[in-house]
């Protein structure tokens, strides 16, 4: 499979993200944001976490202007699979790739952890190695994340199973860090062709470093 | 001309900052406080050939970029 990582001045986990997808044996190259084509072979783009310029203005709201997002868009329509992480995920919302917006963390800090998720609906690529109600361990780390959208399209991301990660304690009881509705941690979009979450499952590869459980996440995209 | 463009979280989009600028406020004594909401202003100098013109062009850079309608709500004010 070839992944395609996007890199924006200000990205800074795209190296993880390549390391993430190289261990699991696929080829990826990184796409600087002045890029105005996305490879015809590319099997999967990934946006990145990161500051894309700074978080100025909103975070995501200029990267969203990039050349690369125009073709990133061309790319999702078509069907393509977008994977938008933290940052990327911002920038996926500014996009309107992905419905809703973010705000600042309800206590305003900025959030660094380990932080267990709950998987809602699994009935999509990302998540078809998961089961529904089962817990994975990712690390989170962003000061928006309060993820926000209007009761009447929150009703229409569970009436098309969009909900695919809350927050939750180990128990799997409700714990929200940032405040966002319903515990969201992770949606997707009507056609389950582009995904956002906050948590970052390229920081949870390997055991040794707190948790394995992102394996089981991305590996949803590899056919 | 001058573009002074107030963006703010829309009423009934809970405003954290404007929550914990409130408390602070209370906690400093000043309880007559009942509400605060925390924006961004966004001051532009701009050439146009009219006041109205003025306000068209900022009112589309608010719905492209200045503002994220989904949560934020905006006002213009031009000068001259």
């Amino acid at each position: 499979m070839n992944v395609t990582v996007l890199r924006f001045p200000g990205t800074n986990c795209e190296f993880d993200t390549e390391y993430a997808f190289r261990r699991l044996g696929q080829n990826v190259t990184i796409l600087w944001h002045e890029e105005e084509v996305i490879g015809a072979n590319t099997d999967l783009v990934v946006v990145p976490g990161g500051f894309s310029y700074g978080d100025y203005l909103r975070s995501g709201a200029i990267a969203r202007f990039s050349p690369v997002m125009k073709a990133v868009r061309a790319y999702a329509d078509n069907g393509g699979y977008v994977l938008g992480i933290c940052n990327g995920f911002q920038i996926l919302l500014e996009s309107h790739l992905l419905p809703g917006a973010m705000k600042r963390n309800e206590n305003l800090h900025f959030v660094s952890k380990h932080q267990y998720l709950k998987v809602e609906n699994s009935d999509n690529r990302f998540l078809r190695y998961c089961k529904v109600g089962e817990m994975l361990n990712i690390p989170i780390a962003h000061a928006e994340g309060n993820y926000f959208i209007g009761e009447d399209g929150l009703k229409s991301l569970y009436d098309n199973g969009q909900v695919l990660l809350t927050y939750c304690d180990e128990n799997g009881n409700p714990d929200n860090p940032n405040g966002s509705v319903d515990n969201i941690a992770g949606i997707c979009n009507k056609e389950k062709n582009v995904f956002g979450l906050m948590p970052h499952p390229e920081r949870a590869m390997e055991r040794i470093l707190g948790s394995d459980d992102g394996v089981r996440m991305l590996e949803g995209f590899i056919l | 001309m001058k573009a002074i463009v107030n963006v703010y979280l829309k009423e009934g989009v809970l405003d954290p900052q404007g929550k914990a600028v409130h408390h602070a406020l209370g906690a400093l004594g000043f309880d007559n406080v009942s509400n605060v909401r925390v924006g961004k202003q966004i001051v532009l100098d701009l050439k146009a050939s009219s006041m109205k013109e003025a306000e068209a062009e900022v009112e589309k850079m608010c719905e492209t970029l200045l503002a994220n309608t989904v949560i934020e709500d905006y006002s213009i004010e031009i000068v001259q």
